[in-house]
């Protein structure tokens, strides 16, 4: 790191904006409504008559009542207090994928042939829509080596029950749905790697780290049984490390009789470097919102990429997008689906947003992404071991891909400072906060973070240079970083009520309740 | 081979050869290969990817894609009666500008100290969609309405600790689909559909009163119903469901509720469904965004599956703050395959667009767009009621959609929709192959967008097809 990097002066807009419900000025409009016609009102009379009097609405929604200027000024504000990729350096928002979201693809999606297309338009009507869909088909079933996709799942997660839905029925299929039970995760894997199997009603078995990190292949073989229904595993996993014996995972869990799933959360390093399918995966699934650009939108909407092998196909919800001569269309007739997991078809403007990513690019392109991606992981590792109080776990001479999970329990043990701590601190620097680690946090005072492909050199050397700074905070002045953030939007909050139910305010109306019951 | 490349990519900037040579020297590597090696090598990808040639320039890429979007033809430019789900409403401007703020749009865990002021937005995204709904909490919004019925139905399972649900057999047999996957194998053993009276649509209440069970865990209804009427007996059914210590779930179009009676009025424990049309663009069906929402329950919160944001006080200081893992033991981000459900990236941004559409709307402006909707609507089936052969098969108030029979036209619908669009009309949904028992049917939709003139031409183009 050069030693000249200069830290941001940087002091976050505080609007000390109040709630929306306390801006309301009685008689404010926002917006006005056309109103029907006279001719409509001469031929139908009052709305009130129209509705039977047992169901029309007694007192009116207690929304607030305000001009246009200030509702737009309020969500203005509180958007300069959200720090979103476009601001902020958010390196350290790993397993997230954080990346540039292309505006030329925000525009696409904007057009009306994008934004104001009903999902029930004749096919023949929106064949430019099912042509995107079925040619990013195309590109994930080349970069994953699988053979069917399906766009229907809106997150990692929906797409992660989708997979478990399809375990289920390929064993019903096979008169093995009772027996086979038991699905087999493990725990640097995605927290829905076994919430899902759970939620569609398997037993969830967890193999935890041998001693360099990877899943331990000996708990593997003992959990494996006729009762095993399929194994989810992220690869590689949130720690950054590409399991070397997965090939063997595969084959023990197929020689059982039991099916794979890789989720590939993780997948911005391996871009045309290795393919699920080739490891012998049945199924894996992609983030189009993180390795393929689409913004977050702040927790969604998403997409989850399901890929599938032949063998699987005939189980994915309905519809699939076909392609006879040059025309496209929907597939519902398909006896074996799993049903739906989604009303429509997914979040087509992500899909849009993929297929002009990947355009945007082609193979060359994703390769550098992938190889960028690797190589700055592996510049920031330099930078932040260097720092007193970082240490990385397992994996000790290993070369990481994507991601490390590192940890601050020296710091923690030398200074009392918290990752928690160093979290609040770094929002002070115009940093956005970093992403500790999935629970459970095997390793202590966790942060993980993933400079993405589009991250620069630059953003790189300003957040290592972020960590030292409070690293050497922590050592000269521990109260500095616990007492943190200094400049951020706000204090730190009471979080010691959050368990209680009397405590919590989920709405304005419980807020001013509680409040009340206060004084 | 891939170190003697010159494409500099301008989402990539560290592609740039010196940056990425001087990356290397710092890493301690030559070559990017070496930093694979944990991959093993049989397992490698060994030839270039298979990708079309990439559009390198913006402008070629925006003129390709926006050329296979071309071939699309919009709600905007066409005059279109779809709905059954999903709606097309006029989105207003300021949502627009809102939703597309770099800050929010590419945001996403963040923390309260980064992002307090989307922590602030979907505080008052709850707080007015729990009025408008007439319910008191509710978290994260979810996927859609046909899966945040499914985790409705579900909740109710888990509270009541009963294995079966009622579902009127008038919801969507594509919701079915994503109820069934959802219950299967879950807390809910066993899907009962109740009748539904064959004039009015309606649910039919003796057969509420029959199959209810001590092993129902809820009653499920949706008003207005996938075929458009407003159910009127929601009291009774409620009424039946308590007085069977069952749940009462409902499912509504949010739209609806500056005018018709909320849920909570009428006695629901649970609501669902799909804030799309509160200033979402439809994009294919991607603009859905589900929702549940209990009353103040702590039993019922405590099976709330997704991310719920709570407002809390400051450490020493005046002024607020939010923190977003309330009760967090609930969650699949804590307990794993011990939460409730699974929860994840769910539809956040189009909440934003929700909390920015109902500020904007207020009071009135949901009464005002309820009336509007429910006159044009009542006039287009009037006027579609006096085309001969055309037919509406049931009497009962209907809030922006009804059911409308084409049986005596000796058409069929899918051949009058192929008419329409000849003039650029995109008619009714197509309920044939959903409800066959009702014939030759389609579900038409109107609202706030649709002009007394674009349904005259309704009228009168449909005449002339049918004749």
């Amino acid at each position: 790191m050069s030693e000249e990097i200069k830290l941001r002066n940087y002091h976050a807009q505080v609007w000390d904006e109040p709630l929306l419900m306390e801006k309301s000025v009685r008689g404010q409009r926002g917006i006005l409504i056309p109103e029907a016609e006279a001719d409509v009102k001469a031929a139908v009379g009052e709305a009130k008559g129209l509705i039977p009097s047992s169901m029309r609405r007694a007192t009116p929604p207690d929304l607030p009542e305000m001009a246009q200027p200030q509702v737009l000024r309020h969500f203005t504000r509180l958007s300069q207090m959200t720090m979103g990729n476009d601001v902020s350096n958010d390196i350290g928002v790993g397993t997230c994928t954080m990346k540039y979201s292309p505006k030329v693809n925000e525009a696409l999606c904007g057009l009306p042939q994008m934004a104001d297309l009903h999902p029930y338009q004749d096919p023949s009507t929106v064949q430019g829509m099912l042509e995107i869909m079925y040619k990013t088909r195309d590109f994930l079933r080349e970069i994953s080596g699988m053979d069917e996709i399906c766009f229907q799942p809106t997150s990692g997660g929906q797409a992660v029950y989708t997979a478990a839905s399809i375990v289920r029925a390929y064993h019903r299929a096979k008169g093995e749905g009772g027996k086979r039970d038991q699905v087999i995760t493990t725990i640097f894997s995605h927290p829905v790697d076994a919430a899902c199997p759970a939620t569609v009603g398997y037993e969830v078995i967890t193999l935890m780290p041998d001693k360099d990190g990877y899943p331990d292949f000996e708990a593997l073989k003992g959990a494996l049984s006729d009762r095993t229904a399929a194994l989810f595993i992220t690869n590689p996993e949130d720690i950054g490390l590409y399991n070397p014996r997965i090939e063997e995972f595969v084959k023990l869990v197929h020689d059982v009789g039991g099916l794979c799933f890789t989720d590939q959360a993780n997948a911005n390093g391996v871009l045309g470097k290795a393919r699920a399918a080739d490891v012998g995966f049945d199924m894996c699934h992609f983030n189009l919102h993180k390795t393929f650009s689409s913004p977050h939108g702040g927790m969604g909407p998403g997409c989850g990429a399901l890929a599938v092998k032949e063998h699987l196909a005939k189980f994915l919800p309905v519809p699939v997008v076909t392609r006879e001569g040059k025309r496209y269309g929907l597939d519902y007739g398909r006896p074996d689906s799993i049903g739906k997991v989604r009303d429509f078809y997914g979040n087509a403007q992500v899909v849009l947003r993929t297929y002009a990513w990947i355009m945007s690019l082609g193979a060359k392109g994703l390769n550098e992404v992938a190889e960028i991606a690797v190589l700055n992981n592996n510049y920031l590792e330099k930078l932040l071991l260097a720092i007193p109080g970082v240490t990385e776990s397992y994996g000790e001479g290993k070369v990481r891909l994507d991601q490390i999970r590192y940890s601050w329990e020296k710091l923690t043990e030398d200074t009392g400072v918290t990752s928690e701590d160093v979290e609040r601190r770094m929002t002070d620097f115009g940093i956005q906060a970093y992403w500790l680690s999935h629970h459970p946090h095997v390793i202590p005072e966790p942060f993980t973070p993933e400079p993405s492909d589009s991250h620069s050199k630059e953003d790189i050397d300003e957040w290592a240079a972020v960590m030292k700074q409070i690293s050497k905070e922590a050592y000269e002045d521990p109260e500095k970083v616990k007492s943190a953030p200094h400049r951020g939007i706000t204090k730190a909050v009471d979080e010691s009520a959050m368990l209680l139910h009397e405590k919590c305010m989920f709405t304005y109306k419980k807020y001013k309740k509680v409040k009340a019951g206060e004084k | 081979m891939s170190e003697q490349k010159t494409i500099v990519y301008p989402y990539i900037p560290n592609s740039v050869p010196a940056t990425r040579s001087g990356m290397l020297e710092k890493t301690g590597v030559k070559a990017v290969e070496e930093l694979y090696v944990g991959i093993p090598k049989k397992l490698r990808f060994k030839r270039p990817l298979k990708l079309p040639k990439p559009f390198l320039s913006e402008l070629e890429l925006k003129r390709h894609v926006s050329g296979i979007l071309g071939k699309n033809k919009s709600c905007e430019e066409h005059l279109s009666f779809l709905g059954a789900g999903c709606y097309q409403h006029h989105v207003p401007s300021v949502v627009d500008t809102i939703i597309n703020r770099g800050e929010f749009l590419t945001a996403y865990s963040g923390s309260n100290y980064s992002d307090m002021g989307r922590f602030q937005v979907m505080f008052e995204y709850v707080s007015m969609l729990t009025d408008l709904v007439g319910m008191e909490v509710a978290g994260y919004p979810v996927y859609d309405g046909s899966s945040s019925g499914g985790t409705a139905l579900r909740m109710c399972a888990r509270v009541t600790g009963r294995p079966e649900v009622l579902v009127p057999e008038t919801v969507s047999p594509l919701r079915m689909k994503v109820i069934g996957n959802y219950c299967r194998n879950s807390e809910v053993k066993a899907i009962h559909r109740v009748s539904c009276n064959p004039d009015t649509g309606l649910i039919d209440l003796n057969d509420v009163k029959t199959k209810l069970t001590a092993k129902t865990a809820a009653v499920y209804l949706e008003n207005p119903s996938y075929l458009g009427m407003i159910e009127t007996q929601g009291q009774e059914v409620a009424d039946l469901t308590h007085q069977n210590g069952s749940l009462f779930a409902v499912g509504v179009n949010p739209m609806s509720l500056g005018v018709l009676a909320p849920p909570g009025d009428y006695g629901a424990d649970i609501v669902s469904g799909d804030t799309q049309p509160l200033g979402v663009h439809m994009n294919y069906g991607g603009g859905a965004c589900g929702f549940v929402a209990v009353r103040d329950v702590e039993e019922h919160i405590a099976e709330l599956p997704p991310l719920m944001v709570s407002i809390a006080d400051l450490e020493g200081g005046e002024g607020f703050g939010f923190t977003l893992f309330a009760w967090a033991e609930r969650l699949s981000y804590a307990a794993r395959e011990n939460a409730k459900e699974y929860t994840g990236t769910g539809t956040a941004l189009w909440s934003t667009a929700n909390a920015v559409y109902l500020a904007l709307m207020g009071p009135q402006g949901m009464k005002d767009i309820g009336e509007t909707i429910l006159q044009k609507s009542h006039y287009a089936k009037k006027l579609l009621a006096g085309i001969p052969g055309v037919r509406m098969p049931f009497p009962s108030a209907h809030f922006n959609e009804f059911v409308v029979n084409f049986d005596d036209t000796g058409k069929t619908v899918s051949q009058i929709n192929a008419a329409l669009l000849k003039r650029k009309i995109f008619g009714g949904k197509d309920l044939s192959e959903e409800f066959p028992r009702l014939g030759q049917c389609a579900l038409y939709c109107v609202s706030e967008i649709h002009t007394a003139k674009d349904l005259k031409r309704l009228a009168k183009v449909l005449k002339e097809v049918i004749a």
